[in-house]
Parts: structure tokens; sequence; C-alpha cells
């Protein structure tokens, strides 16, 4: 029985109809002018009007989403005479965010001599982009590959602007991180003779994704958050607590951090020698009215911190906008339907079964590839909500490796589409971007340093790493790589520094500056969550 | 901002539910959680990811009339009429506190931080419960053999919402038991990888480092044409 109404049932036919012929057909790949073509014509970054240069701070004339620019340019809750002289905790290392990145930082700086450690998450500790990562972690492991292999793909992919010490971070400490893991007890796919099971993802040159099943991001997750709360002795976890201001100290290094009770709404100022800002991404801001993979947290927070103390910005004029996000059944809207499905095979295809662009292209190019199929060349398929989209083919996955394969490979995505009555191994399943990353951020030195003595950044909070576009697999990697390199600078810096007197003189400069250049937008950030209640 | 939930409703699309003993009227199409919004809730627990991976949102409902508990995730349950809904927030179970460079793979491992682990009655309401349709008792039957294996396999798209847990009459923690099982299985049992060891040899070597010193001052173009010249693997 089909999971579609009877319009887009017919459009299946047509793809079963071309599904033999395809099943031998390559597409062919982009030249480097092709994708700048498409990427101009149809990728949403290029829509100049819905971006905005901020106007105040250190990286004034950064463009950046009108959304985005909205809350960075805004006012804190705190007044800048907050009492600071009651702090309820005080720690070496405070971490702001529960996810990959900061419960990688957690566990090194454990390792690394300090004996308070304080991770401060908005949600559950865990509720984070990295548990919803499915598609796997890139690291060139095998023989046939190699770091510096791995390194062109990266700066490639992000069209040549990555800043390289931080790529040559990413790609050297990428197998220390598959061990790490494993040794952590996580659970890759492998041969029964050790071997890892390794596919492409758009961009590589080489297969080196590793993965876990589709559950490569929670795997790694809550592995992390066990190990985290085994050490119960230097780390302590305060959940729904998410930070609103940094704290500088008189000499302008950072002192800790005013957080808010999300139930009680009472403030309070947790001290520390050093902080870690891993808050991840801002998918729920929905730039450009985009629906998005992220999780409800997800509102830019940490670039909103950072900046009002100081530290700069970098690559905020591009976001990530994943190639496939989930076009129906509109309860799923915009969920994430992982890349492994076209590293396993199966293809786009438009209305008429046929293919348009080459499966594995980087990111944006094969997003804005389907909104030109959807728009330009008109031969998308419309949902009876009127959502476009295209074919993702994925019963080839089957035909290609054998009966069994995407329930073994692809279990969460089964069970997704399953849930609503459609069977992917059966039916090709409708795609549509997604917003999904933000590939810029605060900027930052392959140690998580910046500007603001004792500030490290770590994650998708910060921006060089993957230039103007992340690969597939790099953003797992990321989590962990500079969560680490964050967690041991913290702990490090934090042995050495002598804290001065805390203040938030910082707020009162920047209200000024708010003033005197007329830049007040009435706006209160961070935003913390998304407003979906319907309000009559 | 009100992207995530859906517009241009009609009142033929409309079915009664009840939130906390309230009732609303819901669009049809709705998932418990958008419902609970479109109804004017803002959440803060029993919230996370919003795509079925967190666990943060596992729910227990009835139906007006069916004496039946139903199960299932906020994010990925559609509406049905006469749904009775209140919203438990996550919970903890006991969790065992351990150093997992320790352990052994083995049976007395799980049953010396998990003693309760002898106490499952193979009910198999755990089962029931899970909104990720794991055959929980299944892999408690594993357990109580000792099959680290087993346990790690069967339970591991466990997502530790905690409803097993929650439903248990012999109050067992099998999502806990399940991680530290999958853990086990992980770091000891799991085939070595020959072809890591040898990378990460290379790299204490530092044999691509001055490979990577090239890469990293090449100028814009130079780096455009090595891009270029890549070999693909098939």
């Amino acid at each position: 029985m089909s999971g579609y109404p009877p319009e887009m049932q017919e459009s299946i036919r047509l793809v079963e109809a071309t599904r033999p012929r395809r099943l031998k057909e390559t597409f062919p790949a982009m030249t480097m002018e092709a994708r700048e073509a498409v990427l101009k014509g149809f990728h949403p970054d290029y829509k100049d009007e819905t971006f905005q240069a901020i106007r105040v701070g250190v990286s004034k004339g950064q463009r950046m989403p009108i959304e985005l620019a909205r809350i960075v340019e805004g006012r804190s809750p705190i007044a800048p005479e907050f009492d600071l002289s009651h702090p309820v905790v005080e720690a070496d290392v405070l971490i702001v965010g529960g996810g990959g990145a900061g419960a990688s930082a957690a566990l090194l700086a454990s390792e690394h001599g300090a004996g308070k450690i304080v991770l401060v998450t908005k949600l559950r500790f865990g509720d984070a982009n990295t548990m919803m990562a499915q598609g796997g972690i890139q690291a060139a492991d095998r023989p046939e590959d190699s770091p510096p292999i791995h390194y062109l793909d990266v700066i490639g992919g992000g069209h040549f602007t990555n800043v390289p010490e931080l790529v040559e971070a990413l790609v050297s400490d990428a197998p220390i991180v598959i061990d790490w893991l494993e040794k952590l007890g996580m659970m890759f796919d492998k041969a029964p003779d050790g071997t890892m099971m390794e596919e492409h993802g758009g961009g590589t040159s080489r297969k080196r994704m590793h993965s876990a099943r589709d559950y490569t991001g929670a795997e790694i997750m809550r592995t992390l958050r066990d190990e985290v709360r085994n050490r119960e002795d230097t780390i302590t976890v305060i959940e729904f607590s998410p930070a609103v201001e940094l704290v500088l100290d008189d000499k302008g290094q950072v002192a800790g951090a005013v957080v808010v009770n999300l139930e009680t709404g009472a403030y309070s100022y947790i001290k520390a020698k050093a902080v870690v800002l891993a808050t991840g991404g801002s998918g729920r801001l929905h730039y450009q009215g985009f629906p998005t993979t992220n999780h409800y947290g997800a509102t830019g927070d940490g670039v909103v911190l950072a900046y009002r103390v100081g530290a700069p910005l970098g690559f905020l004029e591009s976001m990530q906008y994943h190639p496939t996000g989930a076009a129906y059944p509109e309860q799923i809207l915009g969920q994430l339907v992982t890349e492994k499905v076209r590293g396993l095979g199966a293809q786009p295809v438009n209305r008429f079964g046929n293919q348009f662009v080459y499966p594995l292209e980087p990111r944006d190019v094969e997003a804005a590839a389907f909104i030109r199929e959807c728009f330009e060349v008109g031969t998308g398929v419309v949902t009876p909500t009127g959502q476009p989209g295209v074919w993702l083919d994925s019963p080839m996955i089957d035909l290609i490796h054998g009966p069994g394969t995407t329930q073994r490979a692809l279990p969460a995505m089964v069970r997704q589409f399953g849930r609503f009555g459609i069977d992917m191994t059966q039916e090709p399943i409708l795609v549509y971007p997604t917003l999904h990353y933000q590939n810029g951020g605060v900027r930052l030195r392959a140690d998580c340093s910046t500007d603001v003595p004792g500030l490290f950044i770590a994650g998708e909070i910060s921006g060089g790493v993957h230039g103007h576009n992340r690969l597939m697999g790099n953003s797992l990697l990321e989590v962990t790589v500079f969560g680490r390199r964050a967690g041991r600078s913290a702990a490090l810096y934090a042995q050495r520094v002598t804290p001065g007197r805390p203040t938030l003189a910082h707020l009162e400069a920047w209200n000024r500056e708010l003033t005197e250049t007329g830049v007040d937008t009435g706006v209160i950030s961070p935003v913390l969550l998304p407003d979906y209640a319907r309000h009559e | 901002m009100t992207i995530d939930v859906q517009p241009e409703v009609t009142e033929a699309d409309l079915i009664p539910v009840y939130i906390m003993g309230k009732r609303y009227m819901v669009p049809s199409s709705l998932t418990i959680m958008k419902a609970m919004e479109y109804a004017g809730y803002k959440l803060i627990r029993g919230v996370g990811c919003r795509g079925g991976f967190c666990g943060a949102c596992g729910t227990a409902y009835r139906i007006l009339g069916d004496p039946k508990l139903y199960f299932g995730l906020a994010c990925q349950t559609v509406v049905q009429p006469n749904m009775y809904l209140a919203q438990l927030p996550f919970f903890p179970a006991r969790r065992a506190s351990y150093d997992i460079t320790e352990l052994e793979p083995t049976a007395t491992t799980l049953f010396s931080l998990y003693p309760e682990v002898l106490r499952c009655l193979g009910c198999g309401t755990c089962t029931k419960a899970c909104p990720q349709e794991i055959d929980v008792r299944a892999y408690m039957a594993a357990g109580m053999r000792g099959d680290i294996a087993r346990v790690a396999d069967i339970s591991f798209d466990c997502i530790m919402c905690g409803l097993c847990a929650a439903r248990c009459p012999a109050e067992e923690a099998q999502y806990n038991i399940a991680i530290l099982a999958r853990r086990l299985y992980g770091r000891y049992l799991a085939p070595r990888s020959a072809h890591l060891q040898q990378r990460l040899e290379e790299l204490a070597g530092r044999k691509f480092d001055a490979e990577l010193a090239e890469l990293k001052n090449l100028s814009q173009d130079e780096l455009k044409a090595r891009y270029k010249a890549r070999t693909i693997e098939p």
C-alpha cells in the first residue's frame, strides 16, 4: 500500500519506470564553473536582500542574515549593575553547551587538571544537534587516504576560504578522535576483521565516512554523555540553565557567566577562570523562512554572548542548507534525511524520474541544483499542501547492495518514514533543502582561544573551519576535535591565570554604543527558544 | 515565528484533544508536540531535538473510552480524536558509575553494576512501551545470560527516553544497562581496526606534517589546481 496521495503516486510510477536504466547511469559531476553558476543563481546565500551588515561592535560591517543581525545587535537581559558579589558556584572551567563539543571539552578539561568543571546547558544534557547527526564522521585512516587529501576536500568544499590552521587541526586530529571514541566504547560499523566500513559523502575524494548505522551522532553523544556522568568528582552538569551574558574582570579576562533558570526565571552568576562556549548553531532562527533540521534550542546564543565581550565574528554570510530535508509528509517537514542515503546509491530525480544532478556534489551545490529543478526548470514534485520537492530514489539502495541493506544501514530513516506509512525500501522519498548548519561564527585559533583572554570556542558556534560550506561528516568531527582542544586549552589556561575583579562594565560600553549609533532594535538577546506557541 | 505550526486551518480539519484536562480543537495533521503549541503552550521540558533522536519527549497517552495506555514520542506521533495528553517530563533511573578502563566485558561486570538485571520478570511491559520498537525484553534476557554483544546489538537504536524504566514492575533501568553493554562491546569486544592503528603510528611519527605545511602555504590558485587534479575513488 502506498503512503502517498494519488497524484504523487503517478509520478512514482515514472520513477520506477526509469529505475532499471538509471541503475546503470552515472550523472556527470559539475565543473567548478557550473557549480558557481548554480550557486549564484539559486543558493539562498546569494539573496542579497535577506542579509545585513552589523552596525556595532568589533566586527562592524560583517554581513549576516537579517534574523541573526537583529539579535547580535540586541540588548542583554542583564543590567550592568547586576550583583556579581555572590556567585552560586565557582569553577575552574565553565562550559556553556551540552552537545558533543561541550561534552568533549568537559572530558579533556578533566584530564588536564581542572578540578572543578561546570557544564551548563539550555535543555537536557545531550539534547543537541550532535544527537541528531546521522550519516557519519570523516577521518582519513585508510591506506588509500591521508590527512592531506582530506585537507584538500575540506578546503575545496569550503570554496578555498577556510582558515588553513583550523583545517590542519581538523584533519590531523581526525584519526585520533576515532580512536578516542572507540576507547570510550563507541560502536563503529566494521567488517568482521575490524576494517572500518567507510563510504563517500558529498565532495569527498576518498571513502572516509565512518558510521554507527544512521545513529552516528546519537552514538557519539550518548557515549560522551555517559562518560561525563562517570566523572562526577570533577564535572557538575546543570540543565535548563542557559547563559545569557558573559562576565569579564577588570583586566579584560573572562570571569564566568550569568545564567538563567528556565523554569523559575532566576538569574545567577557562575564564576569561572575560563569559559568554553559550545552553544551550537542557529537553525531555529529560520533564516528566509526555511524549516530546519536543528534542535529546539539552536538560537545562536553563543555568537551573541561572545560578540558582546568583543570576540570577532566571521563567515556568517554563509549558512548551510542541507539538500535533503523531508518534504513529505508535512509532520516531518524539514527534518534531516541523511546524506548517507545518497552515499549508498539513491539518486535524486525529478517528477519524470530523470536525474538532473550528480548525487554527491558538495551540499551547497546539491541544494542549489534542487531549488533550480523546482523553480527554474519546473520539473519538481509538488505535494498537496504546495510544498515543492524532488524524489530521492531510496529503493535503489537494496537493488545495489542487496535486500535488507536499507534496514540495516538506515534504521532511523526507515523508522522515521515508516511512522507515517511510507516504506522507503519500496517507494522513493520526497526531499527539499532545509536549514542545517551555521558555517560561520566566532573566530578562533587552532587551540580554540579567541581575542578575549580566557574565552574558548568549539563546535558549530565557530567560524573558519569549513570556510563557506561544510562537507558531510565534518561537523561530528569538528565538535570532537575542537571540543577536546578547547577543554585542554581552558584547563591549562585556568591553572596559570590570575583572576581580577568581576565586572559587567562591557555592558555599559555596549549599551552606550547602541544608543550613540542609533542602533537600538529593542530586541533582548539571546532569545533562548523560538516562540511556536499560537497566541489567539 | 510560527514556521513549525501549520498555517491555514479550516474548521473541518480540527479534532478535539485534552491537554492537562482541558479540551482544545487542533488540526488533525499535527504531532502531539505541535498540537500543544497550537493550544498555546510554550514548551520547556519534554522537548529537545524535535526529530526523534534525543528522547526528551517520550509520552504516554490514553484515548477517551479506551482502557489501553499508549506510548510514543510527542514529536513523531500524530494526534487522534479524544486523545488525553499530560506530558510527564523525563525523570532519571538509577545509573551505576564506573571507570570504563577498569572493567571486563563479562556477565560479572553487568551483574555487579546492575544486580537488578537478574530480577527481570520477562513480562515485556518495556517492549510495549518502547517508541523505537526495540525488543527490550529480548535484550534484558540476553543480559541475564551475560551476552554483552547481543544486548549491544538489539539495543542499538535506543534513544534513552526512559519509558521502559518508567513502566518496569521490577524497577530495572534498562536503558542504562544497555549503554553499559554497548560501551563494553565497543571498547573490548569489537574487532580492532588495523588500518586505524597504522595511521595513528604514522601521525605519531609526524608523517604528514611537511605535506600539510606545504598545503597551508599554497595560494588559492595553486590550491584550486590541486583540488581539480584530485583522483576520486570509485
